[in-house]
Formats: structure tokens, sequence, C-alpha cells
């Protein structure tokens, strides 16, 4: 077996040493009930090239997004990802490090996520960022229990824009609370999520880009909430967009949370992840997750450690902030990299393309008969309402090669007023052709 | 002002950004501190855009990031990289981390196009396979621990502790139990078991450790009353010991109508040889970075798969891969008892595929097999230092995966057992997982794993004996400046603490000298 490195007269010789007669001997604490008669049921060890082809076999059953025009989103993003981003991920001192608890063996990673917090601080133009969370809908349900525990209130209304799979994760996390209000989903606008709060609301969690692709007022949320003595959480799900649209920081948000998934990470098939979040200053000691702090060492010299642990579960048990003990250190590494390597002056270029392409998308799509766009307003991605159901539709294109974006009954269920919506995205892989030849078939299957 | 490698300047009078390292190890400036917001590693085409579409929203904010070009990001990382230590340049004795090996098969796999670059959001009919994989995984989970169900999303350990209380708790709301509210947690826990019980509103209620280091029943059977919830149970324990009485305990907790969550974080000690459903248990948590090999990657991502018994099966959270007649189905919408979302989508496919990937290049014989090498070794490690080092529950018998060990063989050295860790760091070993778990003084938790060889194994060993003879020789001086050899020295984490800085600053500009 090439994963272990003893033969058996170094298991025999070791056992000589510990004293013991038999490898079972070492079990014997395990009851006699508990102990397997035979060996399981599973397949016998394997050579490497005969579990690569079980692995590639079943990968390619699978249609993957280079393989043809793509626009699908909702969440997660298909952008380029730098070589350099995942052959630095693939170094041993990265990949294979553990959490930095030992800090002078570890400043490669520490000062890492210390120029990670900084770069989202600076993104979201928020004061403080975390180290990183799981994923965008974690965060987003984690933000909630953080505005909650601030003021002290319980009420939380969530906009009608925010993407339903996040409503779900935070109904989960907060055990489907009858303080927790859900206003339906709803591709024309914000709803009516600023005349429901009240003094016992706790925050208000609105999307821009929201998950039909409209832009929204955050800076309207912001009177409208803190005049009711409330927080704002605002969610950011395609984060190449703050290189276009205007920082929530800037705009009165108070606390930011995203999904860090676009830069640096492969769509994954939805994992891992990277979760953003930011928040003001005066809000640390109720942030969840590991946070990395500036300070000095013996010799006077600049380190990195990871700091106010006090929060954290490792320390405080029963009393953390949250339950939360990892974070995504290698897609927040990832994510870092290559927005190192953008920098502003790439992040702003890639944004304006990633939008420019969207708008050839909306102008290619309105030519075609039947199809309705949706949008005023969009960065990337855009709902259209089609004059039939959008399922099968979506399902025709893609037995022709083209994933044609996500039918919103696939998000929101029985629901007969999405049936007939899909929301699609573009990036700067999307080509003319592409756009062309969905456009073109589109225009086939609605006749 | 200084410069930096390829000679612009790095902003003006910060303490460190000279390289004052050797070209070996060196020193390394803040990302902010070399870069620019003009300069870019990336290629675009330049496009403008006009603000039709915007909203009126468009940035004006500066974004203040700075950009490195291709070399100058290369060398900076590159650097960095070099003032960690990994598990592919020595051996990492983390009690409780399982810090094993991680093959790059597992890596060259998770990045095929047909499992890297699909969306959780594409046709079901267009991800056929990736529905298959984690059938697959799902099987090789159940069969490993005899359980009716697995729920794989959960994104960690400490998110599949949650995702497994959740379901006990919604079961509980399904008989009309609902109200009980007590979680029994013994004192040996990892800290995630009390605070995900606190996290779902439940009180903790702790059980005292054996003088042996072991769960008592009669303990827990004192604890169970009308109100319990479930108990949270470490197997093998956090002192490294199989719970001898786990049956008796998981009896119990049933007959008081109450459900018996697992910690499976140490399941790397039994996988293949024991399966935690025929102790009794209803969920546990399988740290798929632990046990099946996915890197740490500095601190995640994780991957955290709960399986679940038949009693708490139909309370497993979507989505979930269903198999029928036909094309396998994902069961996107919660129907009757499920729990909904625990996160937005399909969990750590990236993960699913390594561990899968492992799975099988060991088979069923070579899980079993790992298992009972981590044992060997930790046993080894404890028969090696046992003479010297102060064992707490010697009289328990052998260890499982995971030798622990006591201060008291420091006893009037005046080295503590952070300094004994950190004097470790200077002979080139991680340090053990120290002050864990908080019912032994000082504890030093040592866990080898499997992947160590016996050489590395007896250099470790070596070591240690040679630093606890030190220590008691009166050579304190040697462990309180400890680590001398590393990238930094200690660090000043009370500081770090006062006075919060979580980001760079710009430092002030230096006064201009008149003309």
């Amino acid at each position: 077996m090439r994963y272990l490195p003893h033969s058996p007269a170094e298991r025999a010789d070791m056992l000589a040493v510990i004293g013991a007669a038999s490898p079972e001997a070492l079990f014997a604490a395990v009851p006699a009930a508990a102990r397997l008669a035979k060996p399981l049921d599973l397949p016998a060890h394997s050579p490497e090239f005969l579990v690569e082809a079980h692995m590639k076999a079943l990968a390619a059953r699978n249609h993957a997004a280079a393989d043809g025009p793509f626009f699908v989103g909702a969440g997660a993003y298909r952008h380029h990802v730098p070589a350099t981003v995942d052959h630095l991920i693939q170094r041993s001192e990265w990949l294979t490090a553990y959490t930095p608890y030992q800090p002078e063996v570890s400043q490669g990673t520490l000062q890492m996520l210390f120029e990670f917090q900084t770069q989202v601080a600076h993104l979201t133009g928020m004061e403080v960022a975390n180290a990183s969370m799981y994923d965008g809908s974690t965060a987003t349900a984690e933000a909630v229990l953080m505005a909650r525990r601030l003021t002290r209130k319980d009420k939380v209304i969530l906009s009608g824009g925010l993407h339903p799979h996040y409503r779900d994760v935070v109904s989960t996390y907060l055990d489907n609370s009858e303080s927790l209000i859900r206003l339906p989903a709803s591709p024309e606008g914000q709803g009516d999520i600023l005349n429901q709060i009240d003094d016992d609301t706790a925050a208000i969690v609105i999307q821009t880009p929201d998950v039909f692709g409209h832009l929204r007022d955050v800076e309207k949320a912001a009177e409208a909430i803190h005049a009711k003595g409330g927080l704002l959480v605002v969610v950011v799900t395609e984060v190449v967009s703050l290189g276009l649209l205007e920082a929530p920081g800037a705009l009165g948000a108070d606390i930011v949370v995203c999904e860090g998934q676009s830069i640096g990470n492969a769509l994954n098939f939805g994992g891992p992840y990277v979760g953003l979040m930011a928040t003001r200053k005066d809000f640390i000691r109720q942030m969840p997750g590991r946070l990395c702090g500036e300070t000095v060492d013996a010799d006077g010299k600049r380190g990195f450690v990871l700091t106010l642990s006090t929060r954290e579960q490792h320390i405080r048990r029963e009393k953390a902030t949250s339950n939360i003990c990892t974070n995504s250190g290698l897609c927040a590494l990832a994510f870092s990299i290559h927005l190192g390597l953008l920098g502003e002056a790439g992040l702003t270029r890639l944004a304006r393309l990633n939008h420019a392409r969207a708008v050839a998308l909306a102008k290619a799509l309105r030519a075609v008969p039947g199809v309705e766009l949706l949008n005023n307003s969009f960065f990337n991605e855009m709902t259209i309402r089609l004059p039939v159901p959008a399922a099968p539709v979506v399902e025709l294109l893609a037995k022709a090669g083209i994933l044609a974006g996500v039918p919103v009954s696939r998000l929101v269920p029985d629901d007969p007023k999405v049936e007939n919506l899909v929301v699609l995205a573009a990036t700067e892989l999307t080509t003319d052709a592409d756009i062309e030849m969905l456009a073109d078939c589109l225009k086939e299957a609605l006749q | 002002m200084s410069m930096n490698t390829q000679g612009r300047p790095t902003g003006t009078g910060s303490a460190a950004a000279a390289a004052t390292g050797s070209s070996l190890l060196p020193d390394e400036p803040l990302l902010f501190e070399i870069g620019d917001t003009e300069h870019s590693g990336v290629d675009l085409p330049e496009v403008t855009v006009g603000d039709d579409f915007l909203g009126g929203f468009r940035r004006e904010t500066p974004l203040d990031l700075p950009g490195l070009t291709e070399p100058e990001a290369m060398r900076h990382y590159v650097r960095l990289s070099r003032l960690n230590y990994s598990i592919d340049s020595g051996m990492y004795p983390l009690g409780s981390c399982t810090m094993k090996h991680n093959p790059r098969l597992n890596e060259k796999l998770a990045r095929l196009p047909g499992f890297a670059d699909i969306h959780p959001l594409q046709p079901v009919s267009t991800v056929q396979g990736a529905l298959a994989m984690m059938d697959e995984l799902a099987h090789w989970l159940m069969t490993l621990t005899n359980t009716a169900a697995v729920a794989l999303t959960p994104k960690a350990g400490a998110h599949g502790e949650m995702c497994g209380m959740m379901a006990i708790r919604a079961a509980h709301a399904a008989r009309g139990q609902g109200h009980r509210n007590v979680v029994l947690v013994p004192e040996s826990a990892h800290g995630t078991n009390p605070a995900t019980a606190a996290f779902l509103g439940y009180a903790v209620r702790a059980i005292p450790a054996r003088a042996d280091g072991t769960v008592d029943a009669e303990a827990v059977k004192a604890a169970l009353d009308p109100d319990v919830a479930a108990i949270m149970l470490t197997n093998p324990n956090t002192c490294g010991l199989f719970e001898p009485q786990i049956i008796d305990i998981a009896r119990a907790v049933h007959e008081a109508g109450a459900y018996f969550y697992c910690d499976g974080a140490n399941f790397n000690a039994i996988m293949g040889v024991v399966r935690p459903g025929d102790l009794g248990i209803d969920a546990m948590h399988i740290n798929l970075h632990k046990t099946f090999s996915t890197p740490h990657g500095g601190g995640g991502p994780g991957a955290g798969p709960v399986v679940l018994s038949a009693a708490l099966a139909p309370f497993a959270p979507v989505p979930f891969v269903r198999k029928g007649e036909g094309p396998l189905a994902l069961v996107e919408h919660a129907e009757g008892h499920h729990l909904g979302r625990i996160t937005a989508f399909n969990g750590q496919m990236g993960m699913y595929v390594r561990a899968l990937t492992y799975m099988l290049s060991h088979g069923g014989d070579g899980l079993a097999q790992a298992a009972r090498d981590a044992v060997l070794n930790a046993n080894y490690v404890k028969a090696r230092l046992g003479q010297v080092f102060s064992v707490p529950f010697a009289a328990a018998g052998p260890c499982m995966h995971e030798a622990l060990f006591d201060d008291s063989f420091l006893e009037g050295t005046g080295v503590t057992t952070l300094d004994f860790a950190k004097a470790l760091i200077d002979e080139g070993f991680h340090p053990m997982t120290m002050y864990f778990p908080l019912v032994v003084h000082g504890a030093m938790l040592v866990e080898p794993t499997e992947s160590e060889s016996r050489q590395t194994l007896d250099q470790f060993c070596d070591v240690m004996l040679d630093l606890a003879k030190d220590a008691r020789a009166g050579n304190a001086p040697r462990f309180t400046s400890a680590p001398t050899r590393a990238p930094r020295r200690r660090l000043d984490e009370t500081r770090a603490a006062r006075q919060p800085r979580l980001k760079w600053e710009r430092p002030d500009p230096l006064p201009q000298a008149a003309e």
C-alpha cells in the first residue's frame, strides 16, 4: 500500500517494543460485540492508474462549463483563473499546512490572511474583515445572528431579491423562527422591505446585484434601517461586481458578506468556496470566525497571530460567538493571489469587461421574439421572461450543448409567477459566438 | 524610501519593508508594500462601459488594491510559503488533527474539468457523473460506519456537528419532544461540541471524566432525565482512549428517549476496524480533511459529512442524491421532515473527489491497515516515551491513535508545556497539541498518524527524550527562549489582542524636507 511506510517486519518489531502480542491486542478496549467478524464489503486497494481511470469515467459523464456556451450563474460564476493561482496554492507549504496555531512556523499563512483581510476590507469599503467563512450563504446566516447579538433584537427581514438558497440557509440556521420575515421572491423589485422595518427589527438583508440581477439601492435601505436602530446586512454573490459598483461600506452597510468564489476559485459543483465577511471596527467582538492581527515577536520584528480568540469555540466553548472552527484557508489564498494579480487596475478592467459582455447578451436576448428582459439595471446577470415555462426550454438547450442559465422555478418551486423566468449570466469568458448561438437556439426553441 | 526587489518604491517609513533575512528565508514585505494600483498580473482588454444599466451605482470609492505582475506575485507567495511548516516538510504530531499525508492523485483528479468546471445549478441531466460520484462516496461512508444515511453537505466538522444536532432537534420536535433542552457533553470534549449545542439553544450539562480518562456510564445515566435531548461523545475520546462502556451509554441514552451524537474527529483510529453504527450512535460527522486525507490548506476548506441512523435519516438536510429507476435525481427542496439547506449548494464537492480517490486507493483493506498503523504508531511513541514522560491514564492499557502525556515530568524544572513545545520547533518538529484535553494538567497530545515511518518516529522520540533530559538537567533557557531557529521568535499575543491591527494601514507620510 503506497501510503503506508511500514513493512510487516517493522510492524512486528514495533509491537515487540510496545510489548503487545498482536495488532489486535492494541484494540483490547473495543467491546467484543463491536469488533468486525469479517472484513467490510468494499473494494480492495487499487493502483493509481486504475483509480484514475475510474474517476475519469465519472468525470466524463458531466458536461463541463468549457464544453459549450455557458450562461449559468445565480450565486456561482465561471471566470478565468490565472495558471499562477492554481500553481501556487498547490505548493506543499500552503496546501499541507495546518491552521496557524503555532505562529512562529506559520507566518506565511498568517501574513497572507492579514493581506486577505485588508483586501476584503478595501473591496467592500468596510473597516475590518475576518479571515473568511465557509461560503457566502453560511456567512449570511452568521451575519444575521451577529446583527441580533449586536442589537439585542430578534426580527430579521430577508429581501425578496436575496438568493433563495441563502434564504433557506438563514431559515435553517434560525430554526424557521417566527421572527424571521422572508419576503417572497420578486423579480420585479425590492418589494416593500423598507415598509416592514419597525423598532423591533434587528436587521434587514439585501443582496446586490440581487438574484435576478437587479442593482439595489443600498443607501436608501441603510437610511431606513438605521432610523429604527437596526443594522443593514448587504450580500454580494458576484464579488467581481465590486470592481464597477459602489462599495456597500460607502453606502452605509453595517455588515457585508460576499461569496468570494468568483475570484480565484473554480465552480466545483458548489464547493469549496470562500465566504467573505466585513464589518465596522466597533463590531469586531461580535464577529464570528478567525481573525489575524499584527504584532511583534520577542526580537521586536513584525509578525502576525490569530487574535481575539476569546470569541471562539476552542477558548470560550459554549459561550463562543459561533461554533465555527475552520475558515476556508486555501480558497482564501486563491482569492488573495488572484486579487493580488489583478490589483485595482485589473479588477476594474475585469468588471467592465463582465458588464460589457452582459450588455451584449441583453441586447441579443431582447432581439429574440417573445423574450422579455426584466432588468433596468444589472452587472453581469439578468432575468428574462419566456412565453412558455422555462425549465423545459433550458433542458432542450442543454441537449443542444448550451447551458442557458437557471430556470427560476429550480430556485423557487411551485410559484406560477416565476415559472417562465430564466436567470442568465455573462462573464469575460462569454464570446460573441456563444451569445449568437444561444439567441439562435432560443429563437428556434420558442417557435 | 525603500525599494522592492523589482526596484519599485515600497511606501515610506515601513519598518518591515527591508528584507533582513537570508535569501533562503527572507522576510517578505506585505503585498500592500510592494504592489501598487497601476500594476497588474492579468492581461485583459480595456473596454469602456456606459451608465445605461448601472442604476447610478457606479463605484466612486477607490478600490485601493495593489497589483503585482506575475513574476512579482510568484516571488511574493513562494517566499511567504517558505515561512510555513507543512506535512510535506515534516511530521505534524498534532493530537486530534490527524495530519496525515495528502496524496497528490487526489489533487489531480479534483481538477478534472468534469468535477471542477461544473456548476451547482446546471441541469441535473448534465451532471450525472457528479451525482454518481457523490453516491459512491456516500456508499463508502455508510458501509464504513454501518449507518442508514449520510448528509454530505456540511462544510466542516463543526458544521457537521451543527447539522447532526439540528437533525436531532427536528427528530425530537417531530415526536412531540421539542421541550428537551439539555445536551450532555463530557469535560474532555472538543470545544466545538459545547459551542454547537449552545449555538442551537441547548443548555450544556458537563459529564466529568473518570480517573482513567473515560466516560462513566453511571455518570451518564445519573445525568439523563426527560429534558435531555442528546449526548455528544467523542469516540475514541480526546484522551486517545476507546470508550469501553460506549454500548451501555448508547443503550441508556436511547432508553431515556435521547439521541447519541458521536464526534467523529478521531475516526482514523477505527475506520474499517469498528463501525460506529454497531456502537449505537445516531449521528456522527466525519472530517474528510482528517480521516480521508484532504489537505488542511492552512485552515480549511474542510468537509464534514454526517452519517445518520435510521431514526435520524428522515431529517437529513437538502440537497441530496436520490437513486431510483433511471437517472439519479438531486432532491433540492425539503419535503416531509427534511431539514432545509445548511449551505447554498452541494457541499464540498472538491473534497468529495479527493476523499473518494483516497478510499479507492486504499480500498477497504488498506483503510483498516491505515487505522491499525495509526494505532501502532501512537502506541510506539507512548512506549518509547513512557519511561520518561508521564502518561496520565497508563492503567487504561493501549491507547488508540494518539498518545497523551501530562506535564508532571516537568515539575520543578521551570519549563512549561508551552516552552517544551516551542523547543520542539527548534529541533525541526511541529509541536504536538498542547493543553488539550482540558481534563489533564499541561496536556501534550501526540498523534503521529499512519503516515510516519519508524525512522521518523524514532527521530521524534529521540528529540523528545533529549529535550526532557535537558529540561530536567536545569537547562530552562533552551526552552523559555525557544524558538530561536524559526522564522519568528515568540509573538506578543497580548499586544495583538489589546491593540488590534487587523489590516494594513497606509503609513503617515513623512514630513517633506523644505526645498
